[in-house]
C-alpha cells in the first residue's frame, strides 16, 4: 500500500475551494452587518448602558462618531473586514477583552470537545450500524433503529440535563459541568478529562443516530451486492465478509457525508457547551447573543462558516482518496 | 401502500433465489417487506398520536377551564401522582397542563415557520429552475452560501439582533429552513420540464410563466408538501433550542423550550420530572410526524423507499 497520493489534483481542489470561500465569507460577513443594520439594536446605547439614558445628544453623537457607527453600512463593513485581516476583530463587550484573544483562549476547548465527541460517535455509530445491518429486521436491528430515531428526535440540551441528573446528581460519579473542580486552581489533564466525559458523551450521542442509520444502510446494501455473495461462495468466514467486504464498501457513502456534519456538530456544541458550562466558543456565542455583543457574534459567525467550508473540503478529499473513481473534480 | 407490492416478488419466501440465501445475506429491502404488518402498525400509531396531539392543543385549552399559570406554592415540586400525572413545577403549576400549552405554542411556531419556509423555498426553487441561465446559477450559489452557516447560529444571530419573541423566532426558523426545499423543488422542476406534456404545452404556445404555474408547480406540490410536513418537527426543535438558550419566547410563556429552561434549577436540586416530560413532548410528536410523512413519501414515490429519512 505505498500508492503515492495524488497531490496535484488534491491541491487543485483545495485551490478551487479557497477561491469559493472568499465570496462566501464576504457575503456572510456583509449579511451579518446588514442584519444588524436592519435591527432595532443601537450599538451606542448598548455601549453607554444606563448612562445613555441621561447623556446629552452631543455626547451621544460624539460617542457615535468615536465608535464609527455613524458611517454607512458598506464602509463600516469594509473597515471591519480590513481590520480583521490585520488580526483586529474589535473588542467584546461581554468578555471585556479583544475578540481575537477571547476566541484564542476558548477555541482549543471547543475543538477538544467536538473532536472527542465526533470520534466517539463515528466509532460507536459504525459498530452499531454494522451490528444492525448484519440481520436486517432482527431484534438487534429493530432496537438499534428505534433507538436511533428516538435519539435523533431528542434535543441535545434535554439529553444533557438528564445526563447531569443521572450521573452527577443521582449517582454522583461525574462532575456536572465546568472544566475543573471549583476548588482546584490549576487546569490539570486529569481534571479536564473527568469533566470532559459527560459533555463529550452527550454530544456524541446527539450525533450518533445519523451515523448508525447511514452505516446500517450502506453496509446493508453492500451485503446484498455481488462481491459479498462471491466472498460467501468462496467460503470466507462471516466475520471477514462483514468487515473486509461489506463494511469497506458500505462506508464509502458515509465518508463523503462526514464533513457535511460540521454544521450539526456546531449546533450540538452550542447547546451542550451551554448545558455543561464548558468554556468553549460555542458557549461564548450564546453569551454574546443574549447580551447583543456584536463584534464577538460577527467574528464567531464568520468562524463557523470557515469551519463548515473546511468540513466540506475534508469530506471531498477523503472521498476522492477512498474511492479513486470519484476523483477531485468537485 | 401495501397494494404496490407483489406477493411473489424478490425478497418473499416464494422467491427461490431468496430461499437458499444465508440469513445474514438478506437484503434490507427483503426485511422491509417482511415487516409489512409492523409498518401498518407504525402508521396507525403515528396517526393516532398526531390526532391526539392536534386535538389536545386545539380543544383542551378552550374547553377545559384549566389555568396553566395558576400558582399553588403549597403544591410545589410534587412528584407525578394521580392528581398531577406529570407532577408540578417549582411554583406548583401542573406540568401536564403546562406541557399541553407549551406544545400548543411550539406547534404553532413550528407550523407557521414551516409554511413560510416552504413558500420561500418553493418560490426560489421554481424561479431558479424555470429561469435557468445566470439567474439559476446566482440563486443556487446564494443557497450554497446560506447553507454554509450553521442553522442554529444564524437563528441565534437573527433573534439576538431583533428582540426575542414569537415573530423573530418564526422568522429566524423560516429563514434557515427554506434551503433544502429550494433544492428539492428546483431538482423536481428540472426533471418535470423534460416530460412530454410540458413540451406539448410549450408547443401549444403557453408562456414560460404559464408553464411554470399551471404545469410545473402542481407536479412539485406533493414533494414540497412532504418537505413542509417534515420541517414541522425541525422547526419545533429549533424553537425549543432557541427558547432553551434564552433567545426564544419569553420565560413566562410556556413553550417546550422554556419549560426545559425553567426546570434547570429544579433539576439541579434533584427533581427530574419538570425536565423529563417537556422533552418527551418534543420526541413523541416528532416521531409520529416522521412516521406519517414516511408513509406519505412511500405512497408518492415508492422508488425512493430505501432512502433514509432524517
Amino acid at each position: 500500500m505505498t500508492r503515492s497520493l495524488p497531490w496535484g489534483p488534491m491541491a487543485r481542489l483545495v485551490g478551487r475551494r479557497a477561491a469559493f470561500a472568499v465570496p462566501v465569507l464576504l457575503a456572510v460577513t456583509f449579511g451579518v452587518f446588514a442584519v444588524a443594520e436592519a435591527s432595532p439594536f443601537d450599538p451606542v446605547k448598548a455601549y453607554a448602558g444606563t448612562a445613555g439614558l441621561t447623556a446629552s445628544q452631543e455626547n451621544l453623537d460624539q460617542l457615535r462618531a468615536n465608535l464609527g457607527v455613524d458611517k454607512p453600512l458598506v464602509s463600516r463593513w469594509w473597515d471591519w473586514l480590513t481590520a480583521a485581516l490585520h488580526g483586529d476583530l474589535g473588542d467584546s463587550s461581554t468578555l471585556r477583552q479583544p475578540v481575537a484573544d477571547a476566541i484564542g483562549e476558548r477555541i482549543g476547548w471547543s475543538v477538544l470537545l467536538a473532536t472527542t465527541a465526533f470520534v466517539l460517535a463515528i466509532l460507536v455509530g459504525s459498530a452499531l450500524g454494522v451490528l444492525a445491518a448484519r440481520r436486517p429486521g432482527g431484534w438487534l436491528d429493530r432496537c438499534v433503529t428505534s433507538l436511533a430515531y428516538t435519539l435523533e428526535a431528542a434535543p441535545p440540551f434535554w439529553l444533557g440535563l438528564l445526563a447531569v441528573w443521572l450521573f452527577a446528581l443521582h449517582l454522583g460519579v461525574l462532575p456536572a459541568g465546568g472544566l475543573t473542580d471549583t476548588s482546584s486552581v490549576a487546569v490539570t489533564a486529569g481534571q479536564v478529562s473527568r469533566h470532559l466525559v459527560l459533555p463529550a458523551a452527550v454530544l456524541a450521542v446527539s450525533q450518533l443516530p445519523w451515523f448508525v442509520l447511514y452505516v446500517r444502510q450502506g453496509v446493508g446494501d453492500a451485503l446484498g451486492d455481488d462481491p459479498v455473495r462471491g466472498a460467501r461462495a468462496r467460503g470466507l468466514a462471516e466475520r471477514t465478509v462483514l468487515l473486509k467486504h461489506a463494511f469497506r464498501s458500505g462506508m464509502l457513502p458515509v465518508l463523503t457525508l462526514v464533513g457535511s456534519r460540521v454544521p450539526e456538530l456546531i449546533t450540538g456544541a452550542l447547546l451542550v457547551e451551554t448545558v455543561f458550562s464548558w468554556p468553549g466558543i460555542a458557549a461564548a456565542t450564546v453569551q454574546a447573543a443574549t447580551s447583543v455583543d456584536f463584534p464577538l457574534l460577527a467574528a464567531l459567525t464568520a468562524l463557523a462558516t470557515v469551519a463548515v467550508l473546511l468540513g466540506n473540503l475534508l469530506a471531498d478529499l477523503l472521498y476522492g482518496l477512498a474511492d479513486p473513481r470519484v476523483g477531485f473534480d468537485g | 401502500m401495501a397494494d404496490t407490492e407483489a406477493t411473489t416478488g424478490p425478497g418473499t419466501a416464494a422467491d427461490p433465489v431468496t430461499r437458499w440465501r444465508p440469513v445474514a445475506g438478506r437484503s434490507l429491502a427483503g426485511a422491509r417487506k417482511a415487516s409489512r404488518s409492523t409498518r401498518a402498525w407504525r402508521v396507525g400509531s403515528s396517526a393516532a398520536i398526531v390526532t391526539a396531539v392536534v386535538l389536545a392543543v386545539l380543544i383542551v385549552p378552550p374547553l377545559v377551564a384549566l389555568d396553566e399559570q395558576a400558582v399553588h406554592l403549597a403544591d410545589k415540586l410534587l412528584p407525578p401522582s394521580a392528581a398531577h400525572p406529570f407532577g408540578t413545577d417549582d411554583v406548583g403549576r401542573d406540568l401536564l397542563v403546562r406541557c399541553v400549552y407549551g406544545l400548543r405554542v411550539s406547534l404553532l411556531v413550528g407550523v407557521v415557520a414551516a409554511v413560510v419556509a416552504t413558500v420561500i423555498g418553493t418560490a426560489v426553487g421554481a424561479l431558479a429552475a424555470s429561469a435557468g441561465g445566470w439567474v439559476d446559477r446566482v440563486v443556487m450559489r446564494l443557497v450554497d452560501v446560506f447553507s454554509s452557516v450553521p442553522h442554529l447560529l444564524l437563528g441565534i444571530f437573527i433573534v439576538a439582533m431583533f428582540r426575542p419573541g414569537v415573530w423573530p423566532v418564526v422568522i429566524s426558523v423560516a429563514l434557515t429552513h427554506w434551503l433544502s426545499t429550494a433544492r428539492i423543488v428546483r431538482a423536481e422542476v428540472l426533471s418535470l420540464r423534460s416530460r412530454p406534456y410540458v413540451d406539448a404545452a410549450i408547443s401549444g404556445g403557453a408562456s414560460r410563466w404559464r408553464v411554470t404555474v399551471r404545469h410545473l408547480l402542481p407536479g412539485v406540490l406533493p414533494q414540497a408538501g412532504l418537505a413542509a410536513v417534515l420541517m414541522v418537527p425541525h422547526a419545533i426543535w429549533h424553537e425549543s433550542a432557541l427558547s432553551f438558550l434564552g433567545l426564544g419566547l419569553p420565560t413566562h410563556q410556556a413553550s417546550l423550550g422554556t419549560l426545559v429552561q425553567g426546570a434547570r434549577s429544579s433539576l439541579l436540586a434533584g427533581d427530574w420530572w419538570p425536565t423529563l416530560f417537556p422533552g418527551l413532548f418534543i420526541i413523541v410528536p416528532t416521531l409520529a410526524i416522521a412516521g406519517l410523512a414516511g408513509a406519505w413519501r412511500d405512497r408518492i414515490n415508492p422508488r425512493r423507499r430505501s432512502e433514509l429519512m432524517l
